[in-house]
């Protein structure tokens, strides 16, 4: 019996630990990123888009703009497609095409964001320079490669909602006279809103965390883009492409362009958090 | 110009570690492995395995520049401008080969770092790709070669040169289309490198005269990645460290001048860096012997064959 005890609390050791290195990573990113943020004043940080660290200046607009940009184009590119998967997969598919489709999703969840990032460069952004203009390196590119790169998330937690929708509401509403089709758009999919839209918003999540796939493909320029072809920089990147040489006012700069992706992620997941609870 | 104190982030090696830094996380439980029971095995090895790995984490985070027990003495600091970090890696794998006594480690950090290391003796050597700044000039300074940084288009690119007023002006903001120097109508598809970069901070040094280089431009992170850009971009412009110029890219003549080894020598060439190893006092012992070695004609080849021009 002792052993069984000692064990549970090993294991549960080990489960805080998890929970500690997330307070440890939120006190220090904290404490590393604030003291630039009340220096430079929080307007300042935030609503001014002039980035020169090394001269500085530290206003992270363009970027904040930039991210939500690329996350909303990953939204148009990734949900759709997204969805309509996952309504095939959980409604209309035979048997044995699931059991080839869900692997195959699957395995894309688990292709590194590098080689998504290289096959842009190799591949999407020469065509989107050639047939498109600009340099290719881009706000489009960088959304296409994430709405790929979603794809599994939403799909995966879409599934889980709509089989989760009970039979009876299929069964009634067939019986009713409804086609497939009609059940689905009318019945299945309002059931199942409140797991869709916590797909969706996993989905952006991800997207707005992606780095290396990002810093690859979006060209990392420092302005305000006015069209799909401009080339963007967004929060990870910046913090990613700078943080190798960055010292003193720079480096925590670099913190509390994290503090600003920390608390939108966070509320991401919490709002995510809600819907399903509400459900 | 001069900002914040850099907050030199070298590893644990360079100062002597903490002995903290080195102990074991403590034990989680009296082992009382003798008396298990068969059943039990499969969960306690793994938790035991889990510790296991733990312990050599944290002996492998430890490690750094501490002198190991093969090294007789404390080993030598090089840390700094990570555009002298390939070429001081190098140079020390060729000493170390060549004297399997000493033991030197070089580190990154950028040049700012590097000189503030040195200055405060927290590395023997700090390594620049800059010029140092008034406040800094107590420090010994040891040119070890020159840089040129060439400026970059993509081989179809019929321009061959250009002048240092248009680079300015082409990197300002100012000219945005070829057609201001005179070629077919095309966007200049504008490659520079990121804030911090020494390479980024020479150029500006050298070329922008203090203007500030266009928010419009696309930044990359390495002399690799912009050279990569340019050479699949028939309307692109960048520039990187001549030595890293390879045959899929165009350099382009500035003023006149191609950056060949002999103008860059001569100076002829404008965009030329030197590459600097400070200390805060002219070095002595092991680090002399280093030094020497890098001026002498074994370093100087090393430096040569991997494209700097050397100072000797």
């Amino acid at each position: 019996m002792q052993r069984e005890k000692f064990i549970e609390r090993i294991l549960l050791l080990l489960a805080l630990s998890a929970i500690g290195s997330l307070a440890l990573i939120t006190v220090f990113i904290f404490l590393e990123g604030v003291p630039l943020i009340l220096a430079t004043g929080l307007n300042k940080f935030i609503l001014s888009s002039h980035w020169a660290p090394t001269k500085g200046h530290f206003g992270i607009l363009a970027m904040i703009i930039s991210s939500v940009l690329v996350t909303l184009g990953a939204m148009v590119i990734g949900v759709p497609l997204g969805l309509a998967c996952a309504i095939v997969l959980a409604e209309f598919s035979p048997k044995r095409l699931k059991l080839v489709l869900k692997p195959t999703l699957e395995l894309l969840a688990g292709i590194p964001s590098v080689v998504y990032g290289f096959l842009g460069v190799i591949w999407l952004v020469p065509l989107i320079r050639v047939y498109l203009g600009g340099p290719g390196l881009s706000l489009l590119a960088a959304s296409i490669i994430l709405g790929i790169m979603i794809l599994p998330t939403v799909i995966s937690i879409s599934i889980d909602a709509l089989t989760a929708v009970p039979d009876l509401y299929r069964d009634g509403s067939l019986a009713l006279g409804a086609t497939q089709w009609q059940t689905v758009s009318r019945v299945v999919l309002p059931a199942a809103s409140s797991g869709i839209i916590t797909a969706v918003i996993l989905g952006m999540g991800r997207a707005i965390g992606e780095t290396m796939a990002v810093i690859m493909v979006a060209g990392n320029a420092l302005q305000i883009p006015t069209s799909v072809l401009d080339p963007v920089r967004t929060l990870t990147s910046n913090i990613a492409l700078e943080l190798g040489y960055a010292a003193g006012r720079h480096r925590e700069a670099l913190f509390a362009t994290g503090i600003v992706l920390f608390i939108i992620i966070m509320i991401l997941n919490l709002s995510a958090t809600l819907i399903t609870r509400r459900r | 110009m001069p900002y914040p104190v850099p907050a030199l982030n070298l590893s644990p090696g360079c100062r002597p570690a903490s002995p903290a830094a080195a102990a074991p996380p403590p034990p989680v439980g009296p082992d009382r492995s003798s008396g298990r029971a068969p059943g039990r095995r499969g969960v306690r090895g793994w938790a035991l395995a889990g510790m296991c790995v733990m312990l050599l984490a944290a002996v492998f985070l430890s490690g750094g520049c501490r002198p190991s027990s093969e090294a007789s003495q404390r080993p030598l600091c090089v840390a700094g401008s990570t555009s002298v970090q390939p070429f001081a890696e190098k140079l020390a794998e060729v000493y170390m080969h060549q004297h399997p006594q000493e033991r030197i480690d070089v580190q990154g950090g950028g040049s700012s770092a590097g000189i503030y290391a040195a200055t405060h003796g927290a590395a023997d050597l700090g390594a620049s790709s800059r010029e140092l700044l008034d406040q800094e000039k107590q420090l010994v300074e040891i040119p070890i070669a020159f840089d040129g940084i060439a400026v970059i288009v993509h081989p179809s690119n019929p321009l061959t040169n250009i002048s240092l007023a248009d680079i300015r002006k082409i990197f300002s903001g100012a000219v945005k289309d070829w057609r201001g120097l005179g070629l077919p109508p095309h966007a200049i598809d504008l490659i520079t490198r990121e804030e911090g970069s020494g390479t980024r901070e020479a150029f500006e040094h050298l070329v922008m005269n203090k203007q500030e280089i266009t928010p419009a431009a696309l930044v990359q992170d390495s002399n690799g990645s912009v050279r990569e850009i340019v050479a699949g971009d028939p309307h692109a412009l960048g520039y990187i460290s001549a030595g890293l110029v390879d045959d899929r890219v165009k350099t382009l003549a500035i003023d006149g001048v191609p950056p060949t080894r002999e103008d860059i020598k001569a100076h002829k060439y404008k965009l030329v860096r030197r590459f600097l190893f400070v200390a805060k006092a002219p070095p002595g012992g092991s680090c002399k012997a280093f030094v020497d070695f890098v001026l002498g004609p074994d370093g100087q080849k090393v430096l040569e064959t991997e494209g700097l021009v050397g100072v000797n």
